[in-house]
């Protein structure tokens, strides 16, 4: 445990950086807000309509099979880690497993889901 | 088995680090205007003293004494936040990497490393993949149309690249039957050790991976200028848009950092000093991000889509598929 | 995927966006990153030229037109020049219509240099920006050394050129030339073959042979649709009829035909001016022609010629014993290009608008005048 006791270490010391640098900061700068100024950027027109619409993401799908793949990217890690000891069936079932998922990716690609609208 | 002295030269090692993480950050945005601007056939910043040297202090002064501006629309809280949350993980992933080989000083065996965590590539994956939280915050809670875009954008990149990288270096972990950053860099003692020779593609697609994850040219959608004004950061004004400039500079060192390790041999190398040999390879892969940068005009965000889901990802399981193979044969 | 509703929203690019080109503005309503109208609101940069004109003598035009099209400047002296000269009746001296020549074409590979810069700037590629200006220098220096301006040069005047050139000139220029082929070669290096810029371009903003004629699209922007069409050629003013050129053309009508396009269009210019510098004769450099005393006859005409961007052409109505014209209309080539825009953009993504607006080349004092 005691090497993450040196990334707790290390993670006080950043937040603390940070602290630090933003109350620095907040003694030397100066702070001047007006209406204008504190409009949201839309190239010098004043904005239109609201930001925080429901957002088409066209990459929908893409975010589900992502989710997918990421896990059976977890379960080769320690498969690669452990490959000397585990033998030839490990190599075998590890491949089968790849096989089925290069199968759905195969799936997913001819069904047009791949395909950014 | 915790003790006094272990954090005390714990806390020196941060506090080098952190010094050493910063000072490359400032002087990494030096080293690529330097660059940037010797491909251009300019000279680059030159005023703020010698070879401009000072230019980077000179803008982290500036940048301090500018007013923070909080847009009336954005939503406070996050947006306060998403800087320090874009900032701290690009820090922490450097906590695993080796910068030198163990020392000896007063009889206590000081490992170069903040960290040697058993799990050491897994750590790096889990806290570079968190910098992308903090863009996506800031893109939202901006109020701004152009900083939302710059956010989804991000998400959409982190799930094209995002796979690819993990799987591009399982390769490395068949053949190194390791975790930990510290045994990687061991089993590369001799040059053609190298896991750059032993796994080129590995490489290559980490690379590809690595500069989409640091949100740089030619994947540099996020902040896309010329397209998104200033994508995510459109908002940001002040120290808080320079937590975000230092974030993707720590990242881009942290990079370097890790394919030195993981694949250039860490800071395995003749005659000079472990920790100047680590500092050598990890300034040339930077002079690397730079020239790439220089070079490529910047790629459509469902192109990189694309790439990443029908070549990446699919190169990425060859090359696991065909390591295992040689591996067991 | 049906019935999940999203909602449409509406993004302003412009008037001030890093690569809209000047102050032009773009109302873009977007479902997600894919535009599905995109509207042109112009206006920010009118300076009411046509009216200035309106009250000023025909020569003291000219040095008011050099704002026009400020890329190319020569080309709006020339135009103003052509249509007064004809109105008049002048016949402009040898040595001056070739000294036109080599100045229009120079000036078309500045403002081409210009566009390629920012063309590979917006799409991200921040180097070839900075080559491209220091070619461009090199034409700059020439125009100062002969007119002493680098922007604004009211140095076709009617009747002819406001002075001939200084002595070392012609040797500047020749160096300029024989290099600038294979500094063309640099910039293909780095564009042409390169697969992001082929993916970004290729197929994007697709314009076709109706839609251009359709908006009176002209200059590179049309030959890109394939249709062999310069004034130069078709109908030739001044002494283009003398040179030997290609006009290149491409097919498909995308962003990566008009580069092409463009790129090609720098080389045969070149040509041009090797040609006019190769066979520039001695002589008169004006025109008799005293612009205080200058009453034009009634009359209406109008002038055109080929610029960098496409058609640029003036109006003029006269009234007899007037020295000044009762009617001046500009027409600027960029205004079609605008217009045609929200037909090319629809079902593209953000990231293209730039992409295609900088492949039109257009440039906002064009449109707005």
């Amino acid at each position: 445990m005691d090497q993450y006791l040196s990334v707790l270490i290390f993670l006080l010391v950043g937040v603390g950086i940070v602290l630090f640098t933003f109350f620095i900061a907040r003694l030397i700068r100066p702070h001047n807000p007006y209406k204008e100024k504190n409009q949201t950027y839309e190239c010098a027109e004043a904005p239109v309509g609201n930001s925080w619409v429901k957002f088409n993401n066209h990459f929908y799908i893409f975010a589900l099979i992502f989710v997918v793949f990421d896990v059976e990217a977890v379960f080769l890690f320690p498969w690669a880690v452990a490959f000397g000891q585990l033998g030839l069936f490990a190599l075998v079932e590890m491949i089968i497993f790849i096989a089925i998922l290069v199968f759905g990716l195969y799936y997913a690609w001819k069904k047009g889901v791949l395909k950014w609208v | 088995m915790i003790t006094t002295g272990f954090i005390i030269a714990s806390a020196i090692k941060v506090i080098v680090v952190v010094v050493a993480v910063l000072t490359g950050c400032a002087y990494a945005t030096w080293l690529e205007r330097k660059l940037v601007g010797h491909i251009q056939h300019r000279i680059g910043p030159n005023l703020a003293g010698p070879f401009g040297l000072l230019q980077p202090i000179a803008d982290a002064i500036k940048l301090a004494f500018k007013e923070d501006i909080v847009p009336e629309r954005a939503e406070r809280v996050t947006y306060a936040l998403a800087p320090i949350v874009a900032f701290i993980p690009a820090m922490l992933s450097f906590a695993v990497i080796p910068f030198g080989d163990t020392i000896t000083i007063m009889g206590q065996q000081i490992d170069m490393v903040i960290s040697d965590l058993n799990i050491g590539i897994l750590y790096i994956f889990a806290i570079t993949s968190l910098g992308v939280y903090g863009i996506v915050l800031a893109g939202w809670s901006s109020g701004s149309k152009y900083s939302l875009l710059g956010g989804i954008r991000s998400s959409a990149q982190m799930i094209s690249y995002e796979i690819a990288y993990g799987l591009s270096i399982i390769g490395v972990l068949i053949i190194a039957q390791t975790l930990s950053m510290k045994e990687l860099v061991a089993q590369q003692a001799n040059f053609f050790d190298w896991f750059i020779f032993r796994q080129p593609l590995g490489f290559v697609l980490f690379v590809i991976c690595a500069i989409a994850e640091t949100n740089r040219s030619p994947f540099d959608m996020p902040e896309a200028e010329s397209e998104l004004v200033g994508g995510y950061h459109t908002e940001y004004s002040s120290l808080r848009f320079a937590m975000f400039f230092i974030g993707e500079y720590a990242n881009m060192i942290t990079v370097a950092a890790v394919v030195t390790t993981i694949f250039l041999g860490g800071w395995q190398g003749p005659l000079l000093p472990p920790v100047v040999w680590f500092c050598i390879k990890v300034f040339l892969f930077m002079a690397f991000y730079v020239w790439i940068r220089g070079t490529l005009p910047r790629v459509r965000y469902d192109q990189l889509m694309n790439l990443g889901w029908k070549v990446l990802f699919p190169l990425a399981l060859l090359n696991v598929v065909v390591t295992a193979l040689i591996y067991r044969l | 995927m049906a019935d999940l509703r999203t909602e449409e929203f509406v993004v302003n690019m412009g008037p001030h966006h890093p690569s809209t080109h000047g102050v032009c503005r773009f109302v873009l309503t977007m479902d997600g990153e894919v535009i599905v109208k995109a509207e042109p609101v112009i206006g920010y940069l009118h300076r009411a030229l046509e009216k200035i004109c309106e009250n000023r003598t025909y020569a003291q035009c000219i040095p008011v037109l050099d704002r026009f099209e400020y890329c190319t400047s020569m080309s709006c002296n020339q135009v103003f020049a052509l249509a007064t000269e004809k109105l008049a009746g002048i016949e402009v001296p040898e040595r001056a219509e070739y000294l036109r020549v080599i100045m229009l074409e120079l000036n078309r590979i500045a403002s081409h240099l210009i566009w390629l810069g920012t063309t590979s700037l917006d799409l991200g590629a921040l180097t070839p920006f900075l080559y491209a200006f220091r070619e461009r220098e090199d034409i700059l220096d020439l125009f100062e050394m002969t007119c002493g301006q680098r922007l604004t040069y009211n140095y076709i005047r009617v009747g002819g050129v406001a002075k001939d050139i200084p002595a070392e000139f012609i040797p500047k220029a020749k160096k300029f030339l024989s290099t600038f082929d294979h500094k063309v070669d640099d910039y293909e290096r780095v564009l042409t073959e390169n697969p992001i810029f082929i993916a970004r371009n290729q197929n994007i903003g697709v314009m076709s042979q109706e839609l251009a004629i359709a908006y009176g699209v002209s200059g590179p922007n049309l030959r890109a649709t394939g249709i062999k069409f310069d004034l130069r050629r078709d109908d030739p003013y001044s002494i283009y009829d003398r040179f030997k050129f290609d006009i290149p053309t491409g097919q498909n009508g995308d962003c990566y035909d008009r580069y092409r396009v463009r790129m090609q269009e720098m080389r045969e210019s070149a040509k041009i001016v090797r040609q006019a510098i190769e066979q520039l004769p001695e002589g008169e450099i004006s025109a008799k022609f005293n612009p205080l005393v200058f009453k034009a006859p009634a009359g209406e005409l109008y002038s055109r010629i080929e610029n960098s961007r496409g058609e640029m052409g003036v109006y003029i109505q006269s009234r007899d014993k007037e020295k000044k014209p009762l009617r001046v209309k500009l027409r600027g080539s960029s205004y079609n290009h605008l217009q045609a825009m929200p037909h090319v953009l629809v079902g593209h993504k953000i990231a293209d608008v730039v992409a295609v607006m900088a492949s039109l080349d257009i440039i906002m004092p064009d449109v707005d005048r």
